[in-house]
């Protein structure tokens, strides 16, 4: 580092964002001072990375259907490289800004805590373009990451002292504040101005198509692939699986979260169905909207979920349930993903409180019988 | 044998440098040191000056607290100088040893005609109750108190640890007469822990007048705190004792002898030892007598005991008290071009999935790493969750929210946390494995010390 970003140096107020920078490109040269004199090479930056690789290839396909879905809307044939253009055009933007406005805030926060950054925020910030709809305006995006990044992170005190995940709170933001660009049949479908969506063409969500016209309207196959409208990044079960396949096989997200909340759904989607309270079979829950985007990447964020691992089944099926819920009985959203996350983020500090207390008040019993 | 306990959470690093089961020197220190910070908690009254003459056990210092402990020369010679640090803090007491040694004799006595009251004086006497540790908080124990029962490891897995059987060989006697003594000393008896795969190698599996336990599985379960916590849980207002297998040797020694006899084979180790092995030598050895076995002269950190929680005592430093190992190991102050981008690191180990070490761990199961010092990223807050940490601690916590209640300084929530399990040592893996590089150990060093403070 240079002599004026170190103590005493002109410029030492934007040294947190300079060492940004060089970590970025270099493992710094740091030792250990006490302790445990040798580390493991594992860090943040690593575990982060694998959380974003694992998310490509949801980006990717997200991009390809915004065209696609495009394509379909005005008519045209559809082709694959247009299609990805087309939606990689639209999606870029969003990530120019969300990650602009994030990382802007991160690091101003960063350099007045005088911290080194976190990378917390690159993993956020790959996040939250794939679960907003493609159209949204950029202004909005721009304050609802603003909010998501300042009151969600920032104010407890950066990435590991969050409450709710950060990405969730974006969309919670944009959700409760524009509710008019965040839903209906519109928003789904990213059209050129000028461009009118062709006769019999409905951008609604399978989610919203099924809640009105039963389970009839909808193929289970389109949902599993991923050529449905929808947020860019979680229509396509497939693309989200091999996510899944990452951060599992990498150990980054806890097989337990995912497994119980599919569970979660799977039981009161099943239940739902037995007792006639509606006519989607259980598993359709399963691919329809946010549901596998959020179990895999969003459920499982480390600093929001459980702690323990009585906790994350609990944690994980709480979710299920409470997102099938939601969908099942709640006539205002027909959505119920993210706020089922955000709710298990709420409860998370109380189940795992629970787990604990549990846990010694019966190890302390066990001792004093023996 | 059918008690066995088998852990199956832990760790062990594959560090380079393993000491290959010889004597490659004795080595009889010109000067031997004797440091105060060798003992946590200890506030020393010196009670020899400059030039005064020392025989081997002959006291030099004295608890403030609890004068009948007592810290002696560990050889005879006289007293050369007393180093003192800033505000005269008391850093070592250095004495040029003899040619010939000769011991303050304590007398050989039969342990089994001694009462509690005798083994204590002896002991207390002789300099060796300060190896004796107390726990909860790991300090030297207090004589007054008689404790819940006295448990000893007899293996070590930390990385690349001394071979206790062969370090020891030998001296099973002694070790048995150190063990009839101590059990004097408690009604809730002696507790030896042994490595279940070299039960019945070892001849440690006869001791008479202790209850044997056997422990399989990854470091940590040699330590002394992860076998108490299987064995018996430390609660609120007990007190156990522990001592280590190489102090109970040498209590054992000193009844059967008379002398005061700490000498002990210590394990050269390490991915900068030139020639990793054993040396006989005394406590207080200035790490310079073991230049020779150091591969470079610069950047090269000493470690008195092992990698995970010895001290970097410098090449000017002295082995400590209870020390049996040396670890050498570079300074890792290199930067490394887009390290933790890079798709795989051979060279560098992590137990972490998101490299591929572990895959590497089954195609070459014997390989080794030579670790160097450097953090291998930056200070962040926790991010991984309990569980992450629990996988690498084999006892009944949750190391995540103890250290969190460390940090928050919240003596109820240590207490419900098991704060009195655990000592710095036992948390060192979770240290390893954390990848927002906290200094988990000094978090837990510092909880103790508020406790300690608050207990007080």
């Amino acid at each position: 580092m240079n002599k004026i970003f170190e103590k005493g140096g002109k410029l030492y107020w934007l040294h947190s964002s300079v060492d940004a920078f060089e970590t970025f490109l270099h493992v710094p040269g740091t030792v250990t001072r006490k302790g445990a004199h040798v580390r493991d090479a594992v860090d943040l930056k690593r575990i982060m990375i694998i959380a974003v690789i694992a998310a490509i290839p949801a980006a990717l396909f997200g991009m390809w259907n915004t065209g696609y879905q495009h394509s379909l809307a005005i008519g045209a044939t559809p082709a694959f490289w247009s299609d990805f253009f087309y939606g990689l055009l639209k999606v870029l933007p969003l990530y120019v800004v969300a990650y602009i406005v994030g990382l802007g805030i991160e690091f101003a926060s960063s350099q007045i805590r005088n911290e080194e950054v976190n990378e917390g925020y690159l993993v956020s910030g790959f996040f939250i373009p794939l679960i907003v709809p493609v159209d949204v305006p950029l202004w909005m995006l721009a304050i609802a990451v603003a909010f998501a990044v300042i009151f969600g992170k920032e104010v407890f005190g950066g990435t590991g002292m969050n409450i709710w995940n950060p990405a969730l709170l974006t969309r919670a933001f944009l959700f409760f504040s524009y509710p008019s660009q965040m839903s209906g049949s519109d928003c789904w479908v990213a059209l050129r101005s000028g461009e009118t969506a062709i006769d019999g063409f409905t951008g609604a969500t399978p989610l919203a198509v099924a809640a009105d016209q039963g389970a009839g309207a909808v193929d289970f196959m389109s949902m599993f692939l991923g050529t449905i409208p929808g947020s860019v990044g979680e229509t396509s079960v497939i693309a989200i699986l091999i996510g899944a396949v990452i951060l599992l096989w990498t150990g980054v997200a806890s097989w337990k979260i995912m497994l119980s909340s599919v569970a979660g759904a799977l039981a009161i989607g099943g239940l739902a169905q037995l007792c006639g309270g509606t006519d989607i079979p259980c598993y359709y829950q399963l691919v329809m909207g946010g549901f596998a985007f959020g179990t895999v990447f969003m459920a499982t964020d480390p600093v929001t979920s459980a702690q323990t691992e009585c906790g994350k089944w609990i944690y994980g099926f709480f979710i299920g349930a409470v997102c099938v819920i939601v969908r099942l009985f709640n006539p205002g959203y027909a959505e119920g993903m993210m706020l089922a996350i955000l709710l298990g983020n709420t409860f998370a500090p109380i189940i795992d409180h629970c787990v604990v207390n549990a846990h010694i008040s019966k190890k302390n019993k066990t001792v004093k019988i023996a | 044998m059918s008690n066995n306990i088998t852990l199956k959470k832990g760790l062990d690093i594959p560090i380079k440098g393993a000491a290959e089961l010889k004597t490659s020197k004795a080595i009889m220190p010109g000067v031997v040191a004797l440091c105060p910070s060798d003992f946590k908690g200890l506030n020393p009254r010196l009670l020899v000056r400059e030039g005064d003459r020392v025989l081997a056990g002959s006291p030099v210092l004295a608890d403030k607290k609890c004068p009948d402990i007592l810290f002696t020369s560990a050889v005879s010679g006289t007293v050369e100088q007393v180093v003192r640090g800033d505000k005269r803090k008391l850093l070592a007491v250095l004495v040029k040893a003899d040619e010939v040694q000769e011991y303050l004799d304590f007398g050989v006595k039969e342990v089994s005609d001694l009462s509690a009251a005798e083994i204590k004086e002896t002991l207390l006497k002789s300099g060796l109750w300060a190896g004796m540790i107390q726990r909860p908080y790991g300090i030297i124990a207090d004589p007054a108190v008689k404790p819940k029962a006295i448990f000893v490891s007899a293996f070590n897995t930390a990385p690349l640890a001394a071979d206790l059987e062969y370090a020891l060989s030998g001296e099973a006697e002694a070790v048995q007469a150190g063990v009839k003594a101590l059990a004097k000393l408690t009604d809730g008896g002696v507790h030896v822990s042994l490595c279940e795969e070299q039960y019945s190698s070892s001849p440690l599996h006869k001791l008479e007048g202790a209850t044997l336990h056997t422990f399989s599985g990854k470091h940590p379960a040699g330590n002394v705190g992860v076998q108490i916590s299987h064995i018996s849980p430390i609660k609120k207002e007990e007190t156990v004792w522990t001592v280590s297998l190489v102090m109970l040797a040498a209590i054992g020694k000193l009844f059967l002898t008379g002398k005061y006899d700490l000498r002990r084979k210590v394990a050269v180790t390490g991915p900068m030892a030139s020639e990793p092995s054993y040396i006989e030598t005394v406590p207080g050895m200035p790490m310079k007598e073991i230049a020779g076995f150091c591969a470079e002269t610069e950047g090269v950190r000493v470690v008195s005991g092992d990698v995970l929680s010895g001290a970097a005592v410098g090449a000017e430093g002295y082995l400590r008290f209870q020390d049996n190992q040396i670890t050498l190991i570079k300074e890792g102050t290199k930067k490394e071009l887009l390290g933790w981008a890079r798709p795989f690191r051979f060279n560098q180990y992590s137990a972490d999935h998101t490299y591929f070490n572990w895959c590497l761990g089954w195609l070459m199961p014997n390989k080794k790493y030579a670790m160097d010092t450097n953090l291998h990223g930056g200070p962040r807050a926790f991010v991984m969750s309990d569980a992450y940490y629990g996988k690498v601690l084999p006892m009944d916590i949750y190391p995540l929210y103890l250290i969190k209640a460390c940090l928050a300084g919240d003596i109820e929530k240590m207490e419900k946390f098991g704060i009195y399990e655990v000592l710095p040592e036992d948390l060192a893996l979770c240290e390893y494995i954390d990848p927002s590089k906290m200094y988990i150990q000094d978090i837990i060093e510092n909880g103790i010390n508020q406790m300690l403070k608050e207990m007080a």
